[in-house]
């Protein structure tokens, strides 16, 4: 007889403890009177959730709380961020993402998608006809001042024909949920639709951390969205569309979504320009890079668009590119959404739509938007005037002089004056019926509560229609009767999943072809601000580097019984410190001799004070800065390391803030940070290929290490105690060549061997002469200097320099024991350090001269 | 009467620019009153690319690139112009003005939409409850729309001193209210916010003035240079124009350059250059009766 076993018999099908749904859903508890996404009338979860929910009811708390932290740091791994205008604590916040998705079960979403793709179609219409024959107004389906009367109607674009008459490239509607479960549009965006950015960070850090579920519930992919946005700008070029240029043109690093800007012209693979990147010459738009010119055949905008252009259209905006509305005209550039976009963006529209739809589709409006009264109208402006209170008022255009905040109401204790003003200029002001949001579960500590929810859903246009991302940006609203939704203000966000009946197509955004690939060695030219960018971000890193040797050699050398003795052996660290801004001054206060509290104290300063200038926390906060620049041209690696430096030199400590910071503790930050930049340079040296960004890094590198060693170097040869080993020894251990020293002499340091090692090795990557030869290898593979460079041009002055180094022997420096610094050795380095910022003048003339923009008249 | 022009605008940059961009409203538009018979545009240095078009109000323009590095922009313009006196409506007997303003209330009346274009905010002229309350002592009840806008002019030229120096083209019109003085660019920008702030349609015209000889008579401000009106829609008459600067109904003197809301949509000359540093500007203009 053959024994069986079952596992069933033995009673141990799991250990895991399951919690019960009792305990996950037990604080969930909705709001009466508002349309809950997970709980139906009855209390039981709605089928779609089912899944999820019973998912994690299979974790335990811990691993549950686990997923969430893993959440968060993804987040900060990542760096996705979002810019708060006029935040004193710095600007980039980072993104915040609550674990939990939001569900849409898929047949509501085939309504939604269609009632969306309605309403872009008919939007667009509407657009190409205020934009031409303005046949609507004539014809009174549409109020003459909801056009002529905006700001946002841009006259010299009227008649500019759209490429395949579209318009509307991108758009994005703002979705709320009533409690009879109807959505509602509340807004519509048609000038930037921003954020599907960052619905795609949501989407890559919820589907990592729940990854099962995601599998589970066939949740659609959105990078068929992004695809369809790069056939759907390719298609926009002007020209045949195979060597066809997209670039994304950013307002710059301080617009709030820019991170979002840098990771979607990343992920679509566009290059992201500032206005001044670009220029139009013969009609056509051109990037400058560092070779040239070369041509741009679509705009994807993110600059609003009356700043698009200063010539034509806002005279005073610095973002724009003057010309492009005439090489617009001309056809030879098309921009996405095209200009003149934002005047859909008025709510007062909202009240026009149902009849236009009729009109121009034939068709009911199909999904309804909020309550809207436009006071331009006599009815309207009764029924509000009557009823004011019931209504949130709102301007109802964009307001370029006062400049409103457009999703803001007016508070109630200004309601006389609002009346007041509503009866002198009635077409500036509608009213809206307060939005009811829906709640979803969100999680908070350890469980799932109830939070309003509001959905952004982007479309983009493809062939004859739109297609409609399957998911988007759902935001959590911080409280629950807040009635207008803005990323300003606060609150979070969610993944949103449109879960499928079936397995979904998984979809890559690298296009596959079966043509022949032609290869290529060298990626797009480099626009010439980048690569002033990337040199600054070369010589920051660098002075970081510098900055926290001298400043640990001298901590380390630093003995506060001796403070009166000590200080002459630490003059050349302290000289070239003073020298570089660090610790200006130091060695003409002499007071601080005899009071070694006091000298400790200035040490610190000039590591963590981030109000001091020059120090090492300003460099490091500045690098971080310059790296941002350049944050679509970086690996997230090196971005990850560098948000590590600062967070070692410790913003948020309070403990360091009060000062509670020993020597021995400022050592091991120093140390800290040390690996921290080697690691930066590591990645640059490793992972960058050698084209135009790593070699500017490179030379920004190269010249500041120049500035430090030889600064360093001159510094030893002016102090009384040059020849002093100890004082040898800092130098060699400043310029990380100690080893090497031992290896080859087993002796004292002595002043020849050292300044040979440091000064003229050309073996010795710390050396003085390397640094030269290297910058003198990048200059041979630079694009040649532009003819505005003036006559000692980095070259000349690289050859020069690197001549009277080859032609100097530090022997002579053991024989002269008198004055050093007036050796031909001391006479080379100090020509040297007068060189080395004309060589940076002569490069950022060469290389990056950015002419301001000037205007006249108007 | 037909006039011969000739104006002159030439730019000095302190330093060297390498690429610039205008757009000039230099050409005189044809106006029922107005017929133009000759105009050239000459600019140095040659413009590698120059373009005459149609703005969205009708007025020509040329927009043109230079882009070869210059210190000095000369544009000169040579237009001959035949005007025929200007409707000049007996004030009396024209409609009640809330007629008007009636026309452009909700809902507007299909064969004013053009018209309607100029009675919103435009970005120099912002209407207000202060200039309301200024342009109603003029729009009493049931005034006859031209006598009001007559008394209206009157009042800015009595209540408002001309200097040059108060004033420049970015000031905003509250000031000027506030000062009481300004320059002709000013007193229609005021005018036009007046009108608008009482529901009329009102729009800038800008343009020349010819200048007579001093002899016994006082001469016109405003002379050899750049002039500054409005215009008024009069319905069932059309367009008419006032000076408040010089407190008269241009008829035979006034020849008319472009028309917009206000001085941003008519600017003579416009550009954006890369380089160039700080500028300075000369303009010279000469009307000659033909």
């Amino acid at each position: 007889m053959i024994q069986s076993q079952s596992q069933t018999a033995t009673g141990e099908t799991s250990f895991a403890k399951k919690a019960t749904p009792e305990k996950l859903l037990a604080g969930y508890k909705p709001a009466k009177g508002a349309f809950d996404e997970l709980l139906a009338a009855n209390g039981e979860p709605r089928p779609h959730y089912a899944k999820l929910i019973g998912a994690l009811e299979e974790f335990s708390p811990n691993e549950l709380q686990h997923r969430a932290d893993t959440c968060q740091r993804l987040i900060r791994e990542q760096g996705i961020t979002y810019n708060v205008y006029g935040d004193p604590r710095g600007m980039e916040r980072p993104w915040q993402v609550d674990p939990i998705p939001f569900i849409i079960a898929p047949d509501e979403w085939r309504a939604v998608e269609a009632g969306l793709i309605q309403r872009a179609t008919l939007l667009n219409k509407i657009l190409t006809d205020c934009y031409g024959a303005q046949e609507l107004i004539r014809t009174r389906w549409l109020s003459p001042a909801l056009v002529f009367g905006q700001p946002d109607f841009l006259r010299p674009c009227h008649n500019i024909r759209a490429t395949a008459d579209t318009f509307l490239h991108f758009y994005a509607a703002d979705l709320a949920r009533s409690p009879d479960g109807r959505w509602w549009v509340i807004s519509d965006r048609t000038q930037i639709p921003t954020g599907a950015g960052y619905a795609l960070a949501n989407r890559l850090v919820t589907s990592r951390i729940l990854s099962e579920s995601f599998r589970e519930n066939n949740v659609h992919r959105v990078a068929g969205f992004f695809r369809e946005t790069q056939s759907t700008l390719a298609r926009l070029a002007p020209r045949p569309s195979e060597n066809a240029r997209v670039v994304m043109l950013t307002p710059g690093p301080h617009n709030e979504t820019y991170f979002e800007q840098a990771y979607l012209a990343r992920y679509l693979g566009y290059m992201l320009v500032e206005g001044q990147d670009l220029t139009v010459r013969d009609n056509h738009v051109w990037l400058k890079t560092l070779s040239g010119l070369e041509r741009v055949d679509v705009i994807l905008r993110r600059v609003d668009d009356d700043f698009c252009d200063p010539l034509e259209l806002r005279n005073n905006s610095m973002l724009g590119v003057p010309g492009l509305v005439e090489a617009l005209r001309a056809g030879n550039v098309t921009v996405a959404n095209a200009l003149g976009s934002g005047l859909l963006q008025s709510p007062a529209f909202m009240s026009f739509l149902p009849g236009l739809c009729r009109h121009l589709l034939s068709e009911e409006l199909k999904l309804p938007s909020v309550a809207t009264w436009w006071c331009g109208q006599n009815t309207a402006r009764e029924h509000v005037l009557k009823n004011l209170d019931r209504f949130v008022v709102k301007p109802a255009f964009r307001n370029h002089a006062q400049n409103f905040d457009s999703e803001k109401p007016f508070a109630s204790s200004e309601r006389d004056e609002l009346k007041r003003q509503i009866e002198f200029d009635p077409d500036l002001f509608v009213a809206q019926e307060r939005v009811e949001f829906s709640t979803a579960p969100s999680w908070d500590n350890g469980a799932l509560v109830p939070r309003p929810i509001g959905l952004r859903v982007y479309l983009v246009a493809s062939g004859d229609g739109y297609c409609v991302m399957p998911g988007g940006l759902t935001r959590v609203l911080p409280e629950s009767d807040s009635n207008f939704v803005s990323m300003q203000s606060g609150g979070s966000s969610k993944d949103t999943w449109i879960a499928s009946e079936t397995p979904v197509e998984e979809v890559t955004l690298l296009h596959s072809t079966n043509q022949n690939v032609e290869l290529r060695r060298t990626g797009n030219n480099l626009p010439s601000r980048l690569a002033d960018n990337f040199f600054w971000l070369g010589r920051y890193s660098e002075r970081a580097d510098a900055t926290a040797r001298l400043l640990r050699s001298a901590l380390l050398r630093f003995n506060p019984e001796r403070t009166g003795s000590a200080l002459p052996l630490l003059s050349p660290l302290l000289q070239t410190l003073s020298t570089q801004g660090q610790l200006p001054g130091i060695l003409e206060q002499p007071e601080l001799s005899q009071n070694s509290e006091a000298f400790e104290a200035e040490l610190l300063a000039a590591i963590f004070d981030p109000a001091r200038p020059g120090s090492l926390r300003q460099i490091v906060d500045r690098l971080q800065m310059l790296a941002m620049f350049v944050r679509d041209r970086t690996s997230n690696d090196m971005w990850r390391g560098l948000s590590q430096l600062n967070e070692g030199l410790g913003g948020s400590d309070t403990s360091r803030r009060r000062g509670v910071m020993l020597a021995g503790d400022a050592v091991g930050v120093l140390n800290q940070t040390l690996l921290g930049l080697a690691a930066f340079h590591g990645l640059a040296r490793e992972n960058m290929t050698r084209a135009q960004a790593w070699r500017f890094l490179d030379m920004g590198l190269r010249l500041e290490r120049a500035v430090y060693l030889g600064t360093l170097l001159d510094a030893t040869l002016r102090s009384p105690e040059a020849d002093n080993p100890s004082v040898l020894e800092a130098v060699l251990d400043v310029a990380d060549s100690s080893i090497t020293y031992r290896s080859r002499y087993n002796l004292l340091p002595h002043v020849p061997a050292v300044f040979d090692l440091v000064l003229l090795d050309d073996k010795n990557p710390r050396s003085v002469l390397f640094q030269i030869v290297q910058l003198t290898q990048h200059f041979e593979r630079l694009p040649l200097e532009r003819e505005a460079a003036r006559p000692d041009s980095g070259k000349s002055i690289l050859q020069e320099c690197l001549a009277r180094l080859n032609n100097t022997d530090t022997r002579e420096l053991a024989t002269s024991q008198e004055n050093l610094s007036a050796s031909k050795v001391g006479n080379a380095i100090q020509q040297t350090l007068r060189d080395l910022p004309k060589l940076s003048d002569a490069i950022a003339a060469a290389y990056f001269a950015h002419s301001a923009i000037s205007r006249t008249g108007r | 009467m037909t006039y011969n022009i000739i104006h002159r605008t030439i730019y000095e940059y302190a330093a060297p620019v390498t690429m610039s961009h205008h757009v000039a409203r230099l050409e005189p538009r044809a106006t029922s009153t107005q017929a133009q018979e000759n105009f050239s545009l000459k600019i140095f240095p040659e413009p590698t690319l120059r373009k005459a078009r149609t703005d969205y109000f009708g007025n020509r323009i040329c927009l043109f690139s230079v882009q070869e590095v210059h210190s000095k922009l000369e544009i000169i313009t040579h237009s001959r112009v035949a005007v025929s006196a200007k409707k000049i409506a007996v004030p009396e007997i024209t409609v009640a003005w809330e007629q008007v303003a009636k026309l452009f209330r909700n809902p507007v009346s299909p064969e004013v939409v053009e018209p309607y274009q100029f009675i919103f905010d435009s970005p120099q002229v912002r209407a207000s409850l202060d200039l309301a309350d200024y342009a109603r002592e003029s729009f009493a009840p049931d005034v006859p729309l031209v006598a009001g806008a007559l008394d209206l002019t009157k009042r800015i030229f009595k209540d408002f001193k001309f200097d040059s120096k108060a004033t420049t083209i970015a000031t905003p019109i509250e000031e000027v209210f506030e000062k009481r003085r300004g320059v002709c660019q000013d007193f229609a920008h005021l005018g036009i916010a007046c009108l608008r702030s009482v529901g009329l349609p009102a729009r800038y015209v800008s343009g020349y003035l010819r200048t007579h000889a001093p002899e016994g008579k006082t001469r016109l401000v405003g002379a050899d240079a750049s002039h500054a009106w409005f215009q008024i829609y009069c319905h069932g008459v059309g367009w008419l124009d006032f000076d408040p600067t010089n407190n008269v109904q241009p008829a035979e003197e006034h020849i008319t350059v472009a028309y917009g809301r206000d001085f941003s949509d008519v600017s003579p000359v416009a550009g954006i250059l890369t380089g160039g540093g700080r500028h300075a500007i000369k303009v010279s203009v000469d009307v000659e009766s033909a």
